[in-house]
């Protein structure tokens, strides 16, 4: 989705900007009682701010604001700054490459970024991220165990889950019979010009991948022109509409789609307002991907592990999952869920059952960073 | 004597300093950057570049993206046009007939400027989607087949489009009309001229500034748009801004999003050229 500024927001930035040009590790200096530098990472002192961003309505809230937050400010001293400045990876990328390149804060202790584009990894073979202080963290072991050795952070040095998603298939019951296959979201005449695919590689590569019996863990060129030979001709016959992010969900929710390739947690938001909208994964396999919390260069990495423990309490985990629709990585909030919230704890597309996760995949990492497939794929869905 | 009577050359410059200044911060810096990065060459994946004269950027952009500056240019002289042909009487009916309604009826044209850009050709996707009454009547009047759609296609591009630069081409066309000395037409009629031919002879060749001024502010932005098509078209849609974005936000390659920069205005520039040469240059200031 385009990335969307307000001229307010803008301004701001601009003069975030003139400001960023003085010192790295001006951040500290702003939080106030630490001396902390970038260079450092060993301050055990807690800064008086904790400036975090995220995407937008992926945190509990409520119109007093996030309580989760308030009960972290109150538990430790320290406020967090909660920006939802995060439309899509490429965009808030593209924002702060450039002060990070010339050594500067980007002011941020906490951004999160999805491991099925090629940022996360590519923020870490730079020298942009601050390393966890695992010393403020013994809630790491609540980490689900699948999540602990991603193989562009083996160690999980660098990050830590915030939420994950499937990617699947949502239709519209009113308007077609179950779609459940992506041969009958790309072939089938009657959805021509009704459905959508996703625009981020990862997501449509992987899906059409499953459904040529390849594997996405292991792309070759020969599966991967496959591959886009199948997407070519379904676009060329009018068949996919257009390439989306999650701006597919008014088409969705209005009928002008019948079936799109689509995110799990968007679909359980809409479910609430649609009943009519169903989400599966595909029948040859889905794909799934996690939003990481990274600790840019600059960042507190203190105080942005003691937050990230403190989300890792299962307690704490649960009361961000109520509001969040998303898979949620901490082993034993679904327990705590249990007890105050049966509903969400049921739901399998927050808490996907063994057979689910048996049928997604992670795709080869390699292939995010190629630029002859990443240009292919661009030419295909953006240019 | 005063500093400015001994340096009389130097204060027409002087007067033009805060100008040019702005223009050399704002405007050559930032395309001077612009230039340099499109010569670079290097890997996008790693985000490491070099400068290297790789004029094959500019060969490469041509070559793989031809369709899409095509495209791009037919787009928006069709949406100039369009604009053209909606926003003459409009104009010409507020600024003659428009009486003390006159800035209440401009305000009219101005009012969607209020919301932003994005919100308004998204509004465009309701009006015009599927299930929506546009589309509706199109299928009852039988103009459109029972499947027919109009989003995902090139009309919903162009019209969008025409929608969003209609006020560029509008506001100018008024202001030249609203000048015209109505007695220069008065005295045509006096002089036996039809209603149309005092149109034809006298209104419209002075109206013409506004025409160049209007079709000028509406097409150099088109041409560049990339929004409607993203938003209202499907990939057999996209235009070369789409192309530029997708090459500088998704692919970071910003060598080839700057060479496509450059051959974008280069082309506006030498249409503007020509443009100016066929109507005549006095005709752009009036």
């Amino acid at each position: 989705m385009t990335d969307h500024l307000t001229r307010g927001e803008l301004l701001k930035r601009a003069a975030a900007g003139s400001t960023v040009l003085t010192i790295p590790g001006l951040l500290a200096a702003c939080g106030g009682t630490t001396k902390k530098s970038a260079a450092s990472g060993g301050s055990k002192q807690l800064a008086k701010t904790l400036t975090f961003s995220n995407w937008t309505l992926y945190i509990d809230n409520t119109k007093q604001g996030h309580p989760t937050l308030e009960q972290f400010q109150k538990k430790t001293g320290v406020h967090v700054d909660y920006k939802e400045d995060i439309n899509d990876n490429a965009t808030f990328f593209g924002k702060i490459q450039g002060p990070l390149s010339r050594g500067q804060s980007i002011h941020r202790d906490i951004i999160v970024m999805t491991d099925n584009s090629r940022y996360p990894s590519l923020l870490i073979k730079k020298g942009w991220l601050e390393k966890l202080d695992k010393s403020a963290m013994p809630n790491f072991k609540n980490l689900l165990p699948v999540q602990r050795h991603p193989s562009w952070d083996p160690d999980r040095d660098y990050s830590l889950p915030w939420q994950s998603g499937m990617t699947g298939i949502a239709y519209n019951d009113t308007l077609t019979d179950p779609i459940t296959s992506i041969p009958q979201l790309l072939e089938d005449k009657k959805l021509k010009g009704k459905v959508t695919v996703l625009s981020e590689m990862a997501d449509g590569l992987s899906l059409v991948m499953l459904a040529n019996g390849d594997d996405p863990a292991k792309v070759t060129d020969a599966t991967f022109d496959r591959a886009m030979k199948r997407l070519q001709k379904a676009v060329d016959n009018g068949q996919i509409r257009q390439f989306t992010g999650n701006d597919y969900s008014g088409p969705l929710a209005k009928g002008d789609l019948k079936a799109a390739m689509s995110w799990s947690g968007d679909i359980v938001q809409l479910q609430s307002s649609n009943k009519h909208l169903h989400w599966n994964l595909p029948d040859d396999g889905g794909d799934i991907w996690t939003d990481n919390m990274l600790i840019p260069k600059g960042g507190n990495a203190f105080t942005a592990s003691t937050y990230m423990n403190f989300v890792y309490d299962p307690k704490i985990a649960a009361k961000i999952e109520a509001y969040v629709n998303y898979i949620c990585p901490v082993l034993g909030a679904k327990q705590v869920l249990l007890k105050t919230d049966p509903a969400i704890a049921k739901n399998t597309l927050i808490f996907p059952t063994k057979k689910m996760l048996d049928n997604v995949h992670v795709i080869d990492p390699a292939v995010l960073s190629n630029e002859k497939y990443l240009t292919a794929w661009q030419n295909l869905v953006g240019a | 004597m005063s500093y400015f009577h001994r340096h009389r050359g130097a204060t027409p410059y002087l007067l033009l300093a805060p100008g040019l200044l702005f223009l050399l911060a704002f405007f050559v810096v930032p395309l001077g950057f612009l230039a340099y990065q499109s010569l670079e060459s290097g890997n996008q994946a790693t985000l490491t570049y070099a400068f290297t004269w790789a004029w094959s950027n500019y060969g490469d952009a041509l070559r793989d993206y031809r369709g899409h500056f095509v495209r791009s240019f037919e787009y928006a002289a069709i949406a100039t046009a369009l604009a053209l042909l909606l926003s003459y009487p409009l104009a010409y009916w507020i600024a003659f007939r428009g009486g003390r309604w006159k800035n209440l009826l401009l305000l009219f044209i101005i009012a969607p400027f209020f919301v932003t850009y994005l919100i308004r050709t998204l509004a465009w996707e309701t009006i015009l989607a599927d299930n929506g009454i546009v589309v509706g009547v199109l299928r009852d009047l039988h103009l459109l087949g029972s499947d027919g759609r109009l989003l995902a296609t090139s009309t919903a591009v162009v019209a969008g489009i025409t929608y969003n630069f209609l006020p560029f081409m509008a506001l100018p066309l008024y202001v030249s009309l609203e000048q015209i000395d109505h007695s220069l037409i008065e005295a045509a009629q006096d002089l036996y001229a039809s209603k149309w031919k005092a149109f034809l002879r006298v209104t419209l060749p002075l109206s013409l500034p506004g025409v160049v001024a209007g079709t000028l502010l509406t097409f150099i932005p088109a041409a560049g748009d990339f929004i409607n098509a993203q938003l209202l078209g499907s990939p057999k849609q996209h235009m070369i801004g789409n192309v530029i974005q997708s090459k500088f936000l998704e692919l970071t390659d910003y060598p080839a999003a700057a060479a496509m920069s450059f051959i974008l205005m280069a082309i506006i520039l030498v249409l503007v050229f020509i443009y100016a040469r066929a109507v005549g240059t006095e005709k752009l200031t009036g």
